[in-house]
């Protein structure tokens, strides 16, 4: 792919074992935590993230999956409109510590749908967002917990996360549209 | 796949990869239903009018509940028959509600087509809910995502609907539906039940229904509706059931797993004996039940979807 | 006022004639074909109108049109009805009987023909019911408005069910010498029909018309005008059975004659999909094996007249659940166009074509029209068989824009439209 690589396999294994130490530094009580991954790519970060806090706690969190698309504020607005997949949260949120997880954070709106969705699971006692890449752009007054990296885009930019799981490698590209 | 209808008037329009997107979104709508909070925001701000010239609990109810689960305004607006073709058009009442701001119309009527004029003439979506003898989609998209549920795949199934095929938007709307997916679909009533020339829709026509039962894999039971069959078409509804009716004797010639469907509401001892009527009891209240999520699901489909068509 | 008409291509099957000539036309009436005009053609009192490559046949004779008034203005009047059919081509329009009141007796029939005179700019024929109110169950006044200018009886729309009325109209007209008109339809056999039976109704959820709804009271009529020795015409022949019955009862000496409409010969039930309440007429737009049969009995003569059923409804009335939209097409402004495909698709000669728009529906109800003989009432057409163009409802000039034809490329354009020696339509 075209465009300038932000972030490779070795960095973005070095990005998730960063994150989930301060995820754990945060939140001492790994009981306590349960790991959201917002669809598509949120949900394998989100994987990635429990299986290095089992690694390190022995405890490992409850997992789920979010979609948040009928939590969007642009319905019938957007041309181009995602099939609504499956919510998978088979777990109580209430009095728990929810990490959200999602590979991108830019306009905010996507993860103010996602406070929201899980708001109707329940009550967290907290909820926190992990991101691997922050774009700045913000159109809400919402900022990521945990950042793996932090780049300065423009509006017409393409920020690209490549995982192994669906991309069949691990990369962070940014390529002119 | 993007949706990209704007309105959902009838299962012959749609292709197999739209109703299997129908299906699959419905299934994550099945999601919602199941939370302690059964609601989401998607609908929010959006006005959906439930406009019913003719009476049916169910059908509005199912729509209602949907729409509401969806966080939509919702307005009902049910008219008899006789007082609109006395006072106002269709499209003036219809022109009315569009200027009240509905954004989605969902509309039953006794008179096939009445759908399509709303959506030619009007900017906002349009959801059929049964249109006269033409089609119900949400009847049939609900049927096929039960079967689905239960099957697996509908691909390869032989469907069996059994009744009064000339009058019933059920039927029709099965038979596209069943079709696109690549079921083998058999049509059985009296003769007189039986349109002239309805094999080129390319079903099977069966006058016994021992003979269509031969390894059918879903029974889908039409209701035999007593105020417009009169005496025209059949003798007696003792005939009827005597020739027609399922009963667990003429149930055993399907496949063991058969399922056995049914639109509602029941005629016990007419459509069905009652004893086949509490064994199939699951399969219909399932329908009932997947009948709101794939409702959620077109209402936001249509909402969300394309402004091309 | 004198009309001199140059070059035109004469086409008058009333004599078998085709070829180029002048005509000139004198006090209403065709006063000589001359051989020379250069000094007619000088007289300042000759108005001249120059056909060269165009045709000139007596002016078309609709013996099928609903004029609407008196009572259903909103829809159509004398006056515009008569605006249409003289764009159409037509000097002659027989209306039928379905009016509010209905014209089943003498003072209907009086009250249109003195409208016709005010008001309409072509000639208007009317035919009286041959029912009162065309319930089917008493004689309407026939005698009478036979004796106030009636060229026929009919209950259009409203076919007499029982046989035995049917049978004493028959009876009691013959010796009128008029047409007994058959609107041939078993109203229990169509039952709530909103279109053909078929495929198509069966696809679109909507009761059908089947066939043998047509048949049964075409071979019904038959059978009673062979007992009565009536003159039977059959309305709008719509079915392939109902073609095979009239040639059988022609072959046998009945005196039966028959009309097609063009929107039978054109088009097949396919025109209703998407619910399109222009194409919703009666008797249904039927198959393409019908539609070949009619075409097949114009050609053979089973089938002598074309006419039109022209039956115009408001946008309002037409705008409406399938069920509910009135049955008709307005057909008077389209009729020359589409019959013209019939030539250009070999079904007809152009002679033929232009027969079966005058010379015989003039023949079928008696009137002293559609020939161009010397000494004739001068209506006449000019038309261009080239001419193309795109048919635009909202144009009409008849109130009633429902046509299923809308936006169909077409040739054939009328040119002028010549009523007892008056231009009463230009182009």
């Amino acid at each position: 792919m075209a465009g300038k690589v932000l972030m490779n396999s070795e960095t973005m294994t070095e990005t998730v074992t960063r994150i989930t130490r301060e995820i754990l530094e945060r939140n001492p009580d790994a009981n306590k935590l349960v790991i959201v991954g917002i669809r598509t790519r949120g949900i394998h970060l989100a994987r990635r993230l429990a299986d290095q806090i089992e690694k390190k706690t022995g405890i490992k969190p409850p997992l789920g999956t979010l979609d948040i698309s009928l939590y969007r504020d642009d319905l019938g607005i957007k041309d181009e409109w995602p099939e609504l997949k499956k919510t998978d949260i088979p777990f109580t949120v209430d009095k728990k510590s929810v990490i959200l997880v999602d590979d991108v954070i830019f306009t905010g709106r996507t993860s103010r749908a996602a406070i929201e969705a899980i708001m109707d699971f329940g009550r967290p006692s907290i909820i926190q967002l992990a991101v691997l890449v922050d774009r700045g752009h913000r159109e809400l007054p919402i900022q990521a917990d945990y950042t793996g990296n932090r780049i300065d885009t423009n509006t017409g930019e393409k920020v690209k996360v490549l995982l192994s799981e669906t991309d069949g490698t691990d990369a962070v590209v940014v390529s002119q549209e | 796949m993007v949706f990209q209808r704007k309105h959902i008037l009838g299962l012959e329009e749609l292709d197999a990869r739209e109703i299997n997107l129908v299906l699959d979104t419905a299934a994550s709508m099945k999601e919602v239903s199941e939370r302690d909070v059964k609601k989401v925001p998607a609908l929010k701000g959006t006005t959906v009018v439930n406009l019913f010239f003719e009476p049916s609990t169910r059908t509005r109810s199912s729509f209602e509940i949907a729409e509401k689960r969806l966080s939509a305004d919702v307005l009902n607006f049910t008219l008899s028959q006789s007082s609109v073709i006395k006072g106002e058009t269709l499209l003036d009442t219809a022109r009315n509600l569009e200027a009240m701001g509905a954004g989605v119309i969902v509309i039953r009527h006794s008179m096939s087509g009445a759908p399509w004029l709303l959506a030619k003439e009007l900017h906002s979506s349009i959801i059929n809910a049964g249109d006269g003898s033409h089609e119900h989609p949400s009847q049939a998209l609900l049927d096929l995502f039960t079967i689905r549920e239960i099957k697996g795949e509908i691909g390869g199934l032989v469907v069996v609907i059994v009744g009064d095929i000339r009058h019933s938007r059920v039927a029709r709307s099965n038979i596209w539906g069943f079709l696109r997916l690549g079921a083998e679909v058999r049509v059985v009533g009296p003769a007189t039940l039986i349109p002239k020339e309805i094999e080129y829709m390319d079903v099977k026509v069966f006058y016994t229904l021992e003979e269509a039962l031969k390894d059918a894999d879903v029974v889908i039971m039409l209701r035999i509706q007593m105020e417009r069959q009169g005496s025209e078409y059949f003798p007696s509804l003792r005939e009827y059931s005597k020739f027609y009716g399922l009963s667990r004797e003429k149930l055993r010639i399907a496949k063991d797993d058969v399922s056995v469907m049914h639109p509602g509401p029941i005629n016990r001892g007419v459509e069905l004996s009652s004893e086949v009527a509490d064994d199939v009891n699951s399969v219909i209240l399932d329908q009932v039940s997947n009948g709101i999520a794939v409702r959620m699901a077109m209402l936001y489909l249509v909402a969300s979807g394309g402004r091309n068509v | 006022m004198k009309l001199l008409i140059k070059s035109g291509r004469i086409i008058d099957p009333s004599r078998n004639i085709d070829r180029v000539e002048n005509i000139l036309i004198e006090e209403g009436k065709i006063s000589s074909y001359p051989a020379e005009t250069k000094k007619l053609e000088k007289d300042k009192k000759i108005n001249l109108i120059d056909a060269s490559g165009k045709t000139v046949s007596p002016g078309f004779i609709d013996m099928h049109v609903h004029l609407r008034e008196p009572g259903y203005e909103h829809k159509e009047t004398i006056r515009t009805g008569c605006e249409a059919g003289a764009a159409g081509g037509f000097t002659s329009l027989v209306c039928m009987p379905n009016t509010n009141p209905i014209n089943d007796n003498a003072s209907v029939t009086e009250y249109i023909l003195l409208k016709a005179r005010k008001e309409g700019i072509v000639n208007v024929f009317p035919i009286g019911a041959i029912t009162k109110g065309e319930k089917g169950e008493s004689l309407a006044q026939i005698g009478e408005m036979f004796e106030a200018g009636c060229v026929g009886i009919s209950d259009d729309g409203m076919p007499v069910m029982n046989s035995k009325v049917m049978r004493h109209a028959m009876e009691y007209v013959r010796p009128f010498n008029i047409p007994v008109i058959s609107h041939a339809e078993d109203k229990n056999l169509s039952g709530n029909g909103v279109m053909n039976e078929g495929f198509f109704s069966n696809k679109l959820g909507l009761g059908g018309i089947p066939n043998a709804s047509e048949e049964v009271i075409v071979a019904r009529d038959i059978t009673l005008a062979e007992l009565t020795g009536v003159h039977l015409h059959i309305a709008h022949v719509s079915t392939a059975g109902s073609v095979r019955l009239i040639r059988e009862a022609k072959a046998r000496g009945i005196r039966v004659t028959a009309e097609a409409t063009p929107h039978h010969v054109m088009l097949t039930d396919e025109a209703v999909l998407g619910y399109d309440t222009n194409a919703k007429v009666n008797p249904p737009i039927r198959t393409a094996e019908d539609v070949e049969f009619i075409r097949d009995g114009l050609k053979d003569g089973t089938i002598d007249a074309i006419a039109t059923d022209h039956a115009p409804h408001s946008e309002d009335e037409k705008k409406v659940e399938f069920d509910l939209a009135p049955f008709g097409i307005s057909g008077l402004e389209t009729a020359l166009p589409i019959s013209l495909k019939l030539v250009t698709e070999g079904v007809l000669t152009l002679n033929q074509l232009i027969e079966k728009l005058t010379f015989n529906p003039a023949q079928i109800v008696n009137i002293d029209r559609g020939t161009l003989m010397v000494g004739a009432k001068a209506d006449l057409v000019i038309f261009d068989t080239e001419k193309a163009f795109t048919v635009d409802r909202m144009k009409f000039r008849s109130k009633g824009k429902n046509s299923p034809f809308h936006g169909w490329k077409l040739t054939g354009h009328v040119e002028y439209t010549i009523v007892g020696g008056e231009i009463v339509y230009s182009a």
